[in-house]
């Protein structure tokens, strides 16, 4: 698993956090020059000026009240710090049956593929899934999640392209309900978060679900692009008000974008990443931990 | 978050417009400002490096310092300066002497070209063209069947061979296109890394095999930091011709534009502005600057300074 974690991240830690041990080591002493080199790096790897600037106060900070003096005291202050911004709360037991899970984004950030890799974790644990295609919206959108629920082997309740996805949604959770399944994913269609139409239709559908199982859904799964930049956090403030985020699946960290901007999420509006996607597979899938996401961004080569 | 950025940088323009003489001082106050400005509508951290010492040398001149309205310039200059680096006036499709002509869409996972692919179809059609979609897309699931609903849905024919090699299927559409008298090949592709050596290479081969007279690199407006890798690396792999920025319906500064074109020197020739067909749009250097600057209209500022 860390093997694996490792190779999905290689590039983002060659990118930056080897960078950052470079700077490090580069450095002799603790001065502005090394500050504003970390700042580069932070930036560029999406984290935010605002954010950035925290850390880089953190740091100064830090370093004069624990009289740190060389460059390695201030990477473990700076480690000591991300791993803190990162860390999410313990994971809940699943007590719930069926376990509703909305996942909800933008368009594009890989939503539907992410219910994929969620449908085969849960399958993989010999659970039984139920995938709903609610995003009768999209060309072929019904057909994509169609042609993932015959790989994985699972149950798929779909309706006409156009319907309403609210419908399509109550007849999932009816049969699941009635084939008593472990867990139901839905799809939604991509929207962008300063659609209003579009994002009540949401808050819609999310009243529908805890209407006809009350708590549900259990999960709020927001999909986010590691590619983006500084405008996933609006995308996050506006889709928790919509429908209550719990976590996060950051996609696509199989490229070279860095995802850096989930730590202004976090710090902003407290939502833990909990997923990773690191390709289009549906094997291509790691559950998020802080603490060896951050081994993995700090060891040596 | 944007509203905040908007009234900051008001505020310095409205401050550097107050300054009777301007000072290296007060200037690189007003740099500092403009810098955070642009990196937090995701222009790249180089690029606005750059972008605020060009800004700087120019805004230190004899002309700004001995000009009766020196904040005036400032303000003209940092706009001026972008609307210069995203590309002057606005850019073009190029067209082939003897058709068809061959546009190659190209671009990261989910960045829009299927959408984009359909979009210019119908733009085309509006200018009389005869269009053809070419699903070269084998890999997603039902990517095909998604150009083909679009293509039906504007009556537009779609050239597919179900899952084939990308590299006949674009070269078989052309013949195709000839038969059926159509002008102009849109080719859809796969979503891909910069970093995957074997899918860039099999964009190499398609633009060997077809030589398209357009490639088009598709990227989302909301791309971060990022952008300026895999645009350097689409551009160095595939040498291509212009820019297609999506997603800008949202409230995406769009800073990766102006990374985009810095880095690679390459015009952005096209917007997609929503999920429907229709929500396209020609791309304009001087409304980008505005944009990415976080104000309506700093020409408007000007005029009130
Ligand atoms: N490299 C890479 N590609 C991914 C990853 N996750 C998804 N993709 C790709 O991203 C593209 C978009 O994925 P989808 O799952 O269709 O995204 P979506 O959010 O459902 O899109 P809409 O429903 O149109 O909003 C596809 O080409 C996927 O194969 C990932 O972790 N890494
Ligand atoms: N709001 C908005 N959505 C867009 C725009 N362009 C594309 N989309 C949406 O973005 C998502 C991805 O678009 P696609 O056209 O499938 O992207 P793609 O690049 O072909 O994706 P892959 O083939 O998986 O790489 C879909 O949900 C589209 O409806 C745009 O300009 N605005
Ligand atoms: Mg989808
Ligand atoms: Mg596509």
């Amino acid at each position: 698993m860390l093997g694996k974690i490792k190779q999905g991240l290689k590039k983002t830690r060659e990118n930056v956090f080897s960078k950052l041990n470079n700077v490090f080591s580069a450095h002799k002493k603790i001065d502005e020059d090394l500050l504003e080199e970390i700042e580069e790096i932070l930036i560029t790897g999406d984290v935010g000026v605002d954010t950035t600037m925290e850390i880089i106060e953190h740091l100064r900070q830090q370093a004069k009240r624990q009289k740190a003096e060389s460059p390695e005291d201030l990477q473990k202050i700076l480690k000591e710090e991300l791993s803190r911004q990162l860390l999410a709360p313990p994971e809940e037991s699943v007590t719930h049956r069926p376990y509703v899970v909305l996942v909800v984004g933008v368009n594009g950030t890989g939503k539907t593929t992410s219910i994929a890799k969620l449908a085969h974790h849960y399958k993989q644990q010999g659970k039984n899934v139920l995938l709903a295609a609610a995003d009768t919206f999209r060309a072929a959108a019904i057909e994509q999640l169609d042609i993932w629920a015959q790989r994985l082997g699972c149950e798929i309740i779909k309706h006409q392209p156009g319907a309403d996805p609210a419908a399509v949604v109550f007849d999932a959770l009816t049969a699941a309900k009635a084939r008593n399944v472990d867990y139901v994913i839905i799809d939604t269609a991509g929207r962008l978060h300063t659609k209003v139409n579009l994002m009540s239709e949401l808050s819609k559908i999310y009243r529908v679900i805890d209407k006809q199982i009350p708590g549900a859904p259990h999960e709020v799964i927001l999909v986010i692009d590691a590619g983006n930049g500084q405008n996933a956090v609006n995308q996050a403030r506006e889709f928790v008000k919509a429908v209550k985020v719990n976590s996060i699946f950051l996609t696509k960290l199989d490229g070279t974008a860095r995802g850096g901007v989930v730590l202004s999420i976090k710090r902003q509006l407290g939502i833990p990443v909990k997923y990773i996607g690191l390709g289009e597979k549906m094997t291509d899938f790691e559950l998020f931990n802080p603490q060896e996401f951050l081994e993995g961004l700090f060891a040596k080569e | 978050m944007l509203e905040e950025l908007t009234s900051k940088l008001e505020s310095t323009f409205r401050r550097l417009r107050g300054y009777g003489k301007l000072t290296e001082k007060n200037i690189a106050d007003s740099l500092k400002e403009i810098r955070r400005a642009l990196l937090e509508a995701d222009v790249n951290y180089k690029v606005v490096k750059d972008f605020v010492a060009s800004v700087q040398k120019k805004a230190v001149g004899e002309e700004v310092l001995r000009s009766v309205t020196p904040g005036q310039m400032i303000v003209k200059i940092v706009h001026d300066e972008m609307v210069r680096l995203l590309g002057g006036t606005t850019a073009t499709l190029k067209t082939a002497g003897i058709p068809p002509t061959i546009i190659m869409l190209v671009g990261l996972q989910g960045s829009g070209k299927t959408t984009f692919a359909a979009k210019l179809a119908k733009y085309l059609q509006k200018k009389n063209r005869k269009p053809l979609l070419v699903a070269a897309d084998v890999y997603r699931p039902a990517a095909i069947q998604q150009l083909k609903i679009l293509g039906r849905s504007i009556n537009v024919p779609v050239y597919e061979e179900g899952i084939g090699d990308p590299v006949k299927i674009a070269f078989n559409a052309i013949s195709y296109a000839r038969q059926h008298m159509l002008d102009t090949i849109i080719l859809d592709t796969a979503g891909r890394l910069h970093i995957d050596e074997q899918m860039m290479e099999e964009l190499v081969k398609i633009k060997k095999r077809i030589r398209p007279h357009e490639i088009l690199f598709v990227a989302d407006g909301m791309t971060g930091q990022d952008a300026v890798n895999t645009a350097s690396q689409f551009a160095e792999r595939l040498n291509f011709d212009g820019v297609v920025l999506t997603k800008m319906d949202g409230d995406a500064r769009g800073g990766a534009a102006l990374s985009i074109k810095a880095i690679t020197g390459k015009p952005i020739k096209f917007m997609g502005v929503g999920e429907k067909l229709e929500d396209i749009e020609q791309f304009h250097p001087d409304r980008m600057a505005s944009r990415i600057l976080g104000m309506g209209d700093v020409v408007t500022l000007v005029e009130k300074a």
